[in-house]
């Protein structure tokens, strides 16, 4: 089998065909790096390659092979791991110059499962510094291109992780979302993301942006595959007081069993209106049509808070990252300026922060002190957290007349590099759909749901399920994929020009 | 340091201004892990070998409660008479300092754990004073530093400091009393006895031992003056880490003067942070700060709500031992004792030792009579504290034993505890190397008794003549012959027998 | 509500220990102003009698037996250091308190 068709096949495929021997592992590692090799200097999906790494891990699969050891359903199988998980032995910088070249002592619980999987890590992709973005634009190391059209923006936080899949250079990738880090990237590069329910997997080890928000989550080119890296990297932890100490709900069985049929979709009427692009509001009708012809029933929703979202999420993810940041000092650990001797500890650490953060990550520190200094506090930050409040109430009222909501995932399709980029407030509207999931804590997918006409360029529906029950999401996912792609004739990612 | 303004006397601060105090006491327990991470929180072991990715503040680390951590704030909650909250959560306190890993101190802010109570506290005279508690909270200790290139290791002119996190994470409770009024001129007393009774509870509770020498307990005093009929609080000092209970009281009346001095040149207090020297048990100012602090308390995302349900309280309040007061009451009784005995037996830290002694079966007067009487003139001397002697209370038992049954009289009794406490094995071990034993064989006494008369002929006549007050000087012959070994009472007997007397 | 000024981002700057240089400080004031003036809108709800949520999940009491779980060696624990001494964490004279 060529590099060229290896490098398409899905996670669960190949996972089968190193199980049955038609594939080595080692092969399949190869192919992916070889790949990334002649792709990536355009792309810049990856911060860090782990060559030897991933071929020791790919060697180790095979050996498990030829001794008759049972293989985990994704042995073998490539994944790049988003920059903000900790790897020992791997820099882990989350996009910043303050962890430039840091190598963690310590594994996260996710990149711990990853390897008891036997998943094969190709390196970590780049991403939005400390996850703060929507385009990949405020990463230190570069942008990363969409490879739809490497002058626009993969999305963000995760652009490094869905620009990975998007372009072949890996089957399998994990993002983070706070506040549409995963989902949105999915939508902008023709790929599927899912944020699940808030504490489904661990936090341990992942670099804090907002805590009460973040949640890690698989990213893939195809529903199922996302399930099944679902099911390896979700499960309680008691490292992380957060975590849900209750079975992981049946994600590749519903990924495996899509339909529709007598499910009550809701079509939410704040996610609509100004600001959404034509093409956009275009392909997600269709899709609610769609749904309708294969069984479901539509049901109208009214959930006023959402209008609410943006600005309490534009408090509460500041509040809580000016705090979570405030570890890098440059004492212990990462980037330390201007220590000449005669300097403070105090003075050190604020030339240094001033010289190891981006102007985003600067901007939201700033928001987040002042969100939270006396004064201020039940202004914004407690009213924001009365928001969450009612967006969980509005959810709740919702999921009481419907098994799952769907949505654009994002207003827009990818804009180009440098257009949003010091414009804050043009770049926070990105996640207009894709917050109000993130204050309430329940689970979400993007899957692709076509070409905007205007621009030829991927949208994403979002499906939005109840805490817990994400397995909804696959059900509903699989279908919808399913339909599409017998409606298109082949995945949508084929449109995609090669690079 | 800021130099200090002339003290008024006490006695003219007392006569015009009325002292409000406030008390904050850090108690670290004494869990075998820390507050939120598994890290061990043994003593003196190597710098920096006792953290964990949790508690150096590494991107991506979480905390996870220590059950016991909470399990303790809520038994000295109850302790001290508080509600126990039925729902309350962790908040950070956000300020910068290199001792503090991240930046942040996990702490509680306006839901703490237990709160609204009140400790009696009893006075050298015996006068309780009740002291309302605000609050008792859960939070962490930070890194400890050294200072190095100043002078004495202080941060004053050091080029650069060094950073062991072994301590960062260990769990604290800090406990505040509510504005202190009332005291008048026993408020610096009130404040020790405060201290001092709230060390006792911890103990006893068994969740630290609290020594205040370890930093294991150390007390920040608040303190203001107002005039006499005012009710306005003035503004306070906060004296920071006072770490003796006579420091305690040492600060509070330093700082009643020093605030006295100030207010009466028509000056203004400022609310700041002070540092007490022992040395000269005098404070000074600590830097002020040009800005306000501002903690930017939140709720602690990575930690959920502490919800303790109340058969668990219940359960908790059920188990909790007798409290000090309560014990000393049944003992002074028990005893047949006064309250001045027992306020001098808790002063020198000897309550524990007398009980575990009487517990290894010595009598009640015996166990009091040698902890107070020759070991605490031992610790004195050698600069120690009783408990920190080298003998334990079942030695002690077994030396009251040995003189219960003749064996060893009082003076042999002490070189026995001078042996043990020098070194030289247990109370039976000394008695043998030493070859200390009362000589019990007659013969032997009756020759000495004999050679003592003939010594001593004067004496034995006057003896004769009924002065039986004299036959001290013959049993003092015959110890110093026997080299103390003999038993004086048996001695006597003897002396008046050959000499044909009988006493009274 | 108020805009903000240069002299507000200044302290902001200095709680969060950001050396930030003239230009930024300027820059910072126009766009917090707008974020802020954008974000104001929750106030809307200040008045409503709803509980605040700060988690989003309704977890509570989730703690850990009280045992001793093995440390990071001194040497990983000191590997990012930027510079160290006697198995500590060198850092620049601290202005504390003295
Ligand atoms: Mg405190
Ligand atoms: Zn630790």
């Amino acid at each position: 089998m060529t590099d060229s068709i290896i490098i398409k096949l899905t996670a669960a495929e190949i996972a089968a065909k190193i199980a049955s021997g038609e594939l080595t592992a080692v092969q399949v590692t190869e192919a992916h790096l070889a790949r990334i090799e002649a792709v990536d200097e355009k792309v810049h999906a990856f911060l860090h390659v782990d060559r030897e790494g991933a071929l020791a891990q790919a060697r180790a699969v095979d050996e498990k092979r030829e001794r008759g050891e049972k293989l985990g359903p994704l042995a073998g199988v490539p994944l790049a791991l988003k920059d903000i998980f900790t790897t020992v032995g791997i820099p882990t910088t989350v996009g910043s110059k303050i962890l430039e070249g840091w190598i963690p002592p310590y594994d996260a619980t996710l990149t711990k499962r990853l390897k008891d999987a036997d998943v094969v890590i190709l390196g970590k992709t780049n991403m939005d510094e400390f996850a703060m973005g929507s385009s990949t634009e405020n990463s230190a190391y570069g942008p990363t291109g969409n490879p739809w059209d490497l002058t626009r923006i993969p999305g963000g936080s995760g652009g490094g992780s869905s620009a990975s899949l998007a372009s072949y250079q890996a089957p399998l990738a994990i993002g983070t979302d706070t506040g549409g880090s995963i989902r949105q990237p999915a939508a902008v590069t023709g790929t599927v993301g899912v944020k699940p329910t808030y504490g489904a997997v661990s936090r341990y080890g992942m670099v804090a942006f907002s805590s009460s928000l973040d949640q890690g989550g698989p990213c893939a080119r195809t529903v199922l595959d996302a399930a099944l890296l679902h099911e390896v990297i979700a499960g309680h932890d008691p490292l992380d007081s957060t975590s849900i100490d209750a079975p992981v709900p049946p994600v590749v069985e519903a990924a495996r069993n899509g339909s529709v049929e007598g499910m009550r979709v809701g079509v939410v009427k704040q996610f609509r209106g100004e600001g959404y692009q034509a093409g956009v509001l275009q392909r997600f009708d269709e899709s609610v049509a769609l749904l309708k012809e294969l069984g479901a029933e539509i049901v109208e929703l009214d959930c006023p808070s959402f209008d609410l979202a943006l600005a309490a999420y534009y408090l509460i993810a500041p509040s809580e990252c000016s705090s979570n940041l405030a570890r890098f000092d440059g004492l212990r650990y990462g980037l330390r300026t201007g220590d000449d001797g005669t300097r403070s500890a105090e003075d050190v650490t604020s030339l240094t922060r001033e010289a190891g953060f981006g102007p985003e990550v600067k901007r939201r520190i700033m928001l987040g002190t002042y969100a939270l200094s006396s004064g201020y506090y039940d202004a914004y930050y407690g009213s924001a957290q009365k928001v969450r409040t009612l967006i969980t109430r509005d959810f709740e009222k919702s999921f009481e007349k419907v098994d799952v909501i769907v949505s654009p995932t994002t207003p827009t399709t990818a804009f180009p590099i440098g257009e949003r980029a010091d414009d804050p407030m043009a770049m926070y509207l990105a996640d207009l759909c894709t917050i109000p999931t993130n204050l309430a804590g329940n689970s979400a997918m993007s899957l692709p749901c076509g070409l905007a006409p205007e621009d030829g360029l991927p949208v994403g529906l979002q499906i939005i399920a109840p805490a817990l029950k994400d397995d909804r999401l696959y059900k509903v996912g699989a279908a919808v994929e399913a339909a599409f792609v017998e409606k298109w004739g082949h995945p949508l990612l084929e449109e995609a020009p090669s690079l | 340091m800021t130099t200090t303004t002339d003290l008024v006397s006490y006695e003219d601060a007392l006569a015009t201004y009325d002292p409000v105090m406030g008390l904050e006491v850090h108690v670290e327990l004494g869990t075998r892990t820390k507050m939120f991470c598994g890290c061990s929180t043994e003593l003196g072991r190597d710098a920096n070998t006792q953290t964990c990715p949790t508690c150096l503040g590494l991107p991506g680390a979480l905390p996870v409660v220590n059950s016991i951590g909470v399990e303790s704030a809520i038994k000295i909650g109850l302790a001290l008479n508080c509600e126990i909250a039925e729902w309350c959560r962790f908040a950070r306190k956000n300020y910068f300092y290199p001792d503090m890993p991240k930046n942040f101190q996990t702490s509680q802010y306006d839901e703490p754990i237990a709160f609204n109570g009140y400790l009696d506290v009893q006075l050298e005279d015996g006068e309780i004073f009740r002291v309302d508690i605000e609050r008792a909270h859960m939070e962490e200790d930070t890194g400890k530093s050294t200072h190095v290139g100043g002078a004495t290791g202080r941060i004053h002119g050091a080029s650069h400091s060094l950073l062991d996190y072994n301590r960062a994470g260990i769990p604290l409770i800090e406990i505040v009393t509510k504005p202190i009024e009332g005291a008048g001129e026993r408020a610096p007393e009130v404040a020790k006895a405060y201290v001092r009774e709230l060390r006792e509870v911890i103990k006893a509770l068994g969740v630290s031992e609290a020594r205040m020498e370890m930093g294991q307990m150390r007390c920040d005093v608040n303190l203001s003056l107002r005039p006499h009929g005012r009710e306005k609080f003035g503004t306070r000092s906060e004296t920071k880490n006072v770490n003796s209970l006579r420091s305690v009281e040492r600060a509070a009346r330093f700082e009643i003067q020093r605030h006295a001095a100030v207010l009466n040149d028509g000056g203004t207090i400022i609310q700041e942070t002070r540092h007490f020297h022992e040395d000269t048990g005098s404070t000074t100012s600590g830097r002020v700060k040009e800005e306000a602090e501002d903690y930017r308390y939140f709720p602690e995302p990575d930690l959920v709500p502490v919800a303790p349900s109340r058969e668990w309280v219940e359960e908790l309040r059920g188990g909790l031992p007798e409290l000090p007061r309560v014990r000393r009451n049944r003992l002074l009784e028990e005893w047949g004792i006064g309250a001045t005995d027992m306020q001098s037996i808790t002063n020198a830290g000897a309550l524990d030792l007398i009980v575990a002694t009487i517990e290894a079966g010595a009598d009640a007067a015996s166990a009091r009579k040698w902890w107070m009487g020759e070991l605490a003139r031992s610790a004195n001397e050698s600069g120690t504290s009783l408990d920190g002697l080298a003998i334990t209370p079942e030695q002690v038992a077994r030396v009251t034993a040995l003189v219960t049954s003749g064996d060893l009289n009082d003076k042999l009794a002490r070189q026995v505890i001078e042996g043990v406490l020098a070194g030289e094995g247990t109370p039976d071990e000394v008695v043998d190397k030493r070859g200390l034993k009362v000589v019990s064989d007659e013969g032997a006494l009756t020759t000495a008794v004999e050679e003592a008369i003939a010594g001593n002929p004067g004496i034995a006549d006057k003896i004769r003549g009924g002065k039986v007050a004299a036959a001290g000087a013959l049993v003092g012959a015959v110890m110093k012959a026997t080299r103390g070994q003999a038993d004086a009472a048996r001695v006597k007997e003897l002396i008046l027998e050959k000499l044909g007397v009988s006493e009274g | 509500m108020p805009g903000i000024t240069r002299e507000e981002v200044a302290h902001l700057a200095r709680l969060a220990r950001l050396e930030l240089k003239p230009e930024e400080l300027e820059h910072f004031a126009g766009q917090l102003d707008d974020i802020i003036g954008a974000v104001a809108r929750v106030s809307e709800v200040a008045d409503q009698d709803v509980p605040p949520t700060s988690h989003p999940l309704p977890l509570t009491n989730v703690m850990r037996a009280d045992e001793v779980r093995p440390s990071l060696t001194p040497e990983q624990a000191l590997s990012a250091a930027p510079a160290q001494e006697q198995q500590r964490f060198k850092v620049p004279q601290i202005l504390g308190e003295d």
